[in-house]
């Protein structure tokens, strides 16, 4: 009888008029009575797409608060100088706005941090995800999400307090002074660790029984079936996991904002202090800058290539997975 | 465990959530409202500007709450420069500084119809400073300081040896006030002749806090900041003897009144709103506190108070507002 | 017997848990677990390092007076109280505005929406990107809306709440949906079999199944936005705040900020007070977590 109705009454059926909704079974909505719907049910339906739009909103808002103010800078600042000048001073009387001081340091901070997260958080999603048993996971998952849930505030004196002055420069003697780019990108790297071991375990925990049963089938060891068989099941999730990783190196400030320092310059060395994209932000926050003056202008370019450097890193991520995606 | 307990639960516990904001916030009104002591004064105040300054306003603001509870008393550090445009966009009370207010800025308040009182609440020594390890260098001349800071050093004095021979073969590492600083505009206009003209390759801030991590941090490093941070900090910073042409002068209380310790010895301001003071009672019981206590105020800071001739200057400047 | 399953179960008869024989003993897959135990040890050592650094700095300040005194310019007089208030106001104000919004629009995208139509696909596109947004970012999209909109002092409870539901959103919207997902299509079936239409099956059916789901993630996303402090700086939040805030429109400061603030200043005593405002912070975000676990694995239900 429900076969029936489905095949002669297509329009009383769709609650929508948007080509018809259907449920996460993939069936269209099969009420009987769906053309007696309520009719506050339509401005509820309505509410909702309004709800989902803010998502579009708040993209669009972003888009445009970056690109007003970012746009002004560029009637200044040409493009050209901004992206590949070597001086950052914007705010002094003779003022330069190349940007790649900036940058130099945001990628020091990043490929350190990622040095410390992609072993250390892969090692352990290996390890909860081939190894462990049910009690040992229950005890090791929170304990990663305490490390995710960590203030930054408090990671970056940790940063500056404990790694810089007592580890690297009591400790170990190293020749840096009260700011280092490896301090910051250590404890940014131990801080995403979660992120990357979460995401790759979830990867890895996707993958069927069977291949590992058919893996030692073959004679493999544990270590062989995980490296050689599982991981590259994996592999576009790890992927996705380390891709996300980078992106929140990159757009972590206060941790980098506190312990990496304060001076643009080109960095040439981990033991080096400089100022990260986030970091100068964040520094710029501090003082004040008048709406529509070049340093309000300044802040909302370095935010927008923060963003389209954030949307890219995005991108490329969507792209690995769909390319390496191994659907089982 | 039904859903419908688990709403009614959730329910509960968002309407209880809420009532123990509003207790929360309830129990401030009863400590301001007809307090017993002070006239029970309610309100705002906003100040703004140096961080030179902000020890000591914070102090008044300190001690005023034992006065007045009930005034809400907010400090912000956007630096002189940033505290001006604040200030001049009308959007503070009262104005930190560390340096006089520009004419550009003047005229900034005239045009938005701000009229303001410049008050002169305090003085500071602004220090130069090194690396308690650093023990050659003792004193420098203006002309070594300019050396080292002016516009064109910029890539090309890296060393302490290039300042003096004598000096071992040890690289700078160099902090200081960042551009919105009243101590960054004090300092150049009088170090390297004009206001701004500085070398860019240091690492500026605001927050002079950060400066004071900074040096303490490397064995080359010098920087410069108000005495305040240095009294405060024995063990981060060292300050050197600045010869201003007549001799080699530590900066200290004694030294900064008398005049002895140039060219780097200046007053602090506060910069007042005329309109705030005459229709905000809670602005005008500040400041009044603020100007009367201004030497224990200083003392609890760390900061140079007044002599007593500028302190009755003060109290005139006072007078002309109320 | 030696059975597939022994190879993969660690039992007491196996002499390694890698799968081997006593007669094949090799180094590689034992030091191989080693590295892999030792890459878990490495961060529980450091976040064990971390804690009682914490721990023995502010140990001493964790007191009555942290939560009861105001900031002050001498660390023997000040205390969090108005971090930890603002910190309240905050949280809660982006609760009342990111949740209902954040589950209406999973509501949509899960159970309203046509998949292949282009809005929706937008939708979910954005989401994806906005949940990779540095949270410096919503600071400036905060700032430039509160400039539109001609505010003077930013530095205003529902500023920060703005920027911080924004932050969380994503975070929500995926959590959400989630949990949507989770609820059987036998259940949404059945209720519309019975009669009901789409809405009243989801408000009545499908959305109190993902009550626990949609908690766990919000009280996860909130635990996140209250130890934001790089969005609120942009409003101007780096403040000497010495009053309990008093509505949408007061000044305000977060315990994160304030940490930031004392772990600046120079005084030995400021740090130590960081250090115990860093427990509260740290304690509260335990709180949050454990209560999202518990509820996740009491109500969670395996259908």
């Amino acid at each position: 009888m429900l076969a029936d109705t489905t095949a002669s009454k297509p329009e009383a059926l769709t609650t929508a008029s948007t080509g018809g909704p259907t449920t996460p079974s993939g069936h269209p909505p099969r009420s009987l009575f769906a053309g007696r719907a309520r009719p506050g049910e339509a401005v509820i339906k309505l509410v909702l797409r309004l709800a989902a739009a803010v998502a579009i909103v708040t993209t669009i808002g972003i888009l445009i608060a970056l690109l007003v103010p970012a746009i002004g800078f560029f009637r200044e600042v040409p493009v050209f100088e901004f992206l590949f000048g070597d001086r950052w001073a914007p705010r002094f009387a003779d003022a330069s706005f190349g940007v790649l001081p900036l940058v130099t340091a945001t990628a020091w901070t990043t490929a350190i941090a990622l040095l410390v997260a992609v072993p250390l958080g892969l090692g352990a999603a290996i390890l909860l995800s081939e190894y462990a048993r049910p009690g040992l996971r229950k005890v090791l998952k929170p304990i990663l999400e305490i490390l995710a849930g960590v203030p930054t505030v408090v990671y970056g004196f940790f940063a500056l307090q404990f790694i810089q002055a007592t580890v690297l420069r009591e400790w170990l003697q190293l020749d840096t002074g009260a700011f280092s780019v490896l301090a910051a990108g250590l404890v940014m790297g131990i801080m995403i660790i979660p992120t990357v071991a979460s995401i790759s375990e979830d990867a890895m925990s996707a993958v069927p029984m069977s291949l590992r049963q058919g893996s030692a089938a073959l004679g493999a060891n544990r270590m062989q079936t995980s490296l050689r068989v599982v991981f590259p099941a994996a592999l576009s999730g790890i992927m996705a996991a380390v891709v996300l990783g980078i992106s929140r190196a990159v757009g972590e400030t206060m941790i980098v904002a506190i312990a990496a320092g304060n001076q643009a310059r080109i960095v040439t060395g981990p033991l080096e202090q400089g100022q990260t994209m986030t970091g100068f932000i964040a520094n710029a926050a501090l003082g004040d800058s008048r709406v529509g003056s070049l340093e309000y202008d300044t802040l909302y370019a370095v935010g927008l290539l923060l963003f389209a450097i954030t949307l890219l890193v995005n991108f490329i991520s969507i792209r690995l997975v769909r390319r390496f995606r191994q659907a089982y | 465990m039904s859903y419908r307990s688990l709403k009614i639960a959730g329910l509960t516990a968002t309407i209880a959530a809420a009532a123990l904001v509003l207790t929360a916030c309830g129990g401030q009104p009863a400590a301001s409202e007809g307090s017993a002591d002070g006239a029970g004064l309610s309100g705002s105040v906003t100040a703004d500007g140096s961080s030179t300054v902000a020890p000591l306003t914070e102090a008044a603001a300190d001690f005023f709450r034992d006065v007045e509870p009930g005034v809400n008393v907010t400090v912000a550090t956007s630096g002189t420069g940033g505290g001006f445009a604040k200030f001049c966009a009308d959007e503070t009370d009262i104005s930190d500084a560390s340096r006089p207010i520009k004419d550009e800025e003047a005229a900034l308040c005239e045009e938005a119809g701000v009229k303001f009182t410049e008050i002169v609440i305090a003085n500071d020594g602004l220090s130069v400073v090194v690396n308690p390890a650093n023990d050659f260098a003792q004193c420098l001349t203006v002309e070594q300081l300019n050396t080292i800071w002016a516009p064109e050093a910029e890539g090309t004095i890296t060393n302490w040896n290039q300042v003096d021979p004598s000096f071992p073969d040890l690289p700078f590492a160099l902090f200081g006030a960042g551009t919105d600083s009243g101590t960054f505009d004090y300092f150049t206009d009088e170090i390297n002749g004009e206001e701004g003209a500085i070398r860019t390759d240091y690492s500026p801030s605001e927050d002079d806090n950060i400066i004071v991590q900074g040096i303490s941090g490397d064995e080359g490093a010098m920087g410069f900041v108000g005495l305040s941070y240095v009294e405060e900090n024995p063990d981060a910073l060292k300050a050197i003897e600045v010869d201003g042409g007549s001799g080699c002068v530590a900066p200290s209380s004694e030294t900064v009144r008398d005049g002895s310790y140039s060219p780097l010895g200046r007053p602090l301001f506060i910069y007042v709103n005329n309109a705030s003071y005459a229709e905000k009672p809670q602005v005008t019981a500040f400041v009044d506190f603020f100007v009367e206590s201004s030497v224990e105020v200083a003392e609890a800071a760390l900061v140079i108070g007044l002599t007593d001739e500028q302190k009755v200057t003060a109290q005139d400047e006072l007078a002309t507002l109320g | 017997m030696h059975t597939l399953q022994d190879s993969l179960t660690p039992s007491p008869t196996m002499p390694l848990s890698t799968g081997e024989t006593s007669r094949e003993r090799r180094p590689a897959p034992l030091i191989f677990l080693i590295l892999l135990w030792l890459s878990l040890l490495i961060a529980v050592v450091f976040l064990l390092t971390l804690i009682v650094n914490i721990v023995l700095e502010g140990g001493s300040r964790f007191g009555a007076q942290l939560f009861t005194e105001y900031p002050a310019s001498s660390p023997d007089r000040a205390g969090a109280r108005p971090a930890i208030l603002g910190s309240i106001w905050v949280i809660g104000v982006t609760a009342v505005l990111t949740i209902p919004v954040g589950v209406a629009a999973a509501v949509h995208l899960e159970e309203f929406a046509d998949k292949h139509h282009w809005f929706n696909r937008a939708i979910e596109l954005n989401v994806q990107n906005l949940a990779a947004v540095p949270s410096i970012v919503y600071g400036l999209l905060a700032l430039a809306f509160l400039s539109l909109l001609g505010v003077r002092d930013k530095n205003i409870v529902i500023g920060g709440a703005l920027a911080l539901s924004l932050l969380i959103l994503p975070v929500i919207i995926i959590a959400t949906r989630e949990a949507i997902r989770a609820v059987p299509s036998e259940i949404r079936d059945g209720s519309l079999a019975l009669g009901a239409t789409k809405w009243q099956t989801t408000w009545r059916q499908v959305l109190p199944a993902s009550v626990p789901g949609i908690a766990t993630g919000s009280i996860i996303a909130l635990s996140r936005a209250l130890g934001e402090a790089a969005p609120l700086l942009l409003l101007g939040a780096l403040v000497f705040v010495s009053f309990d805030p008093n509505g949408l429109l007061s000044g305000f400061t977060t315990l994160p900020i304030q940490i930031f603030n004392w772990t600046g200043r120079p005084q030995e005593g400021f740090h130590e007070l960081a250090a115990a405002a860093s427990i509260i912070l740290l304690g509260l975000l335990l709180l949050m977590n454990g209560l999202a676990i518990f509820i996740r694995n009491r109500y969670q239900k395996r259908w």
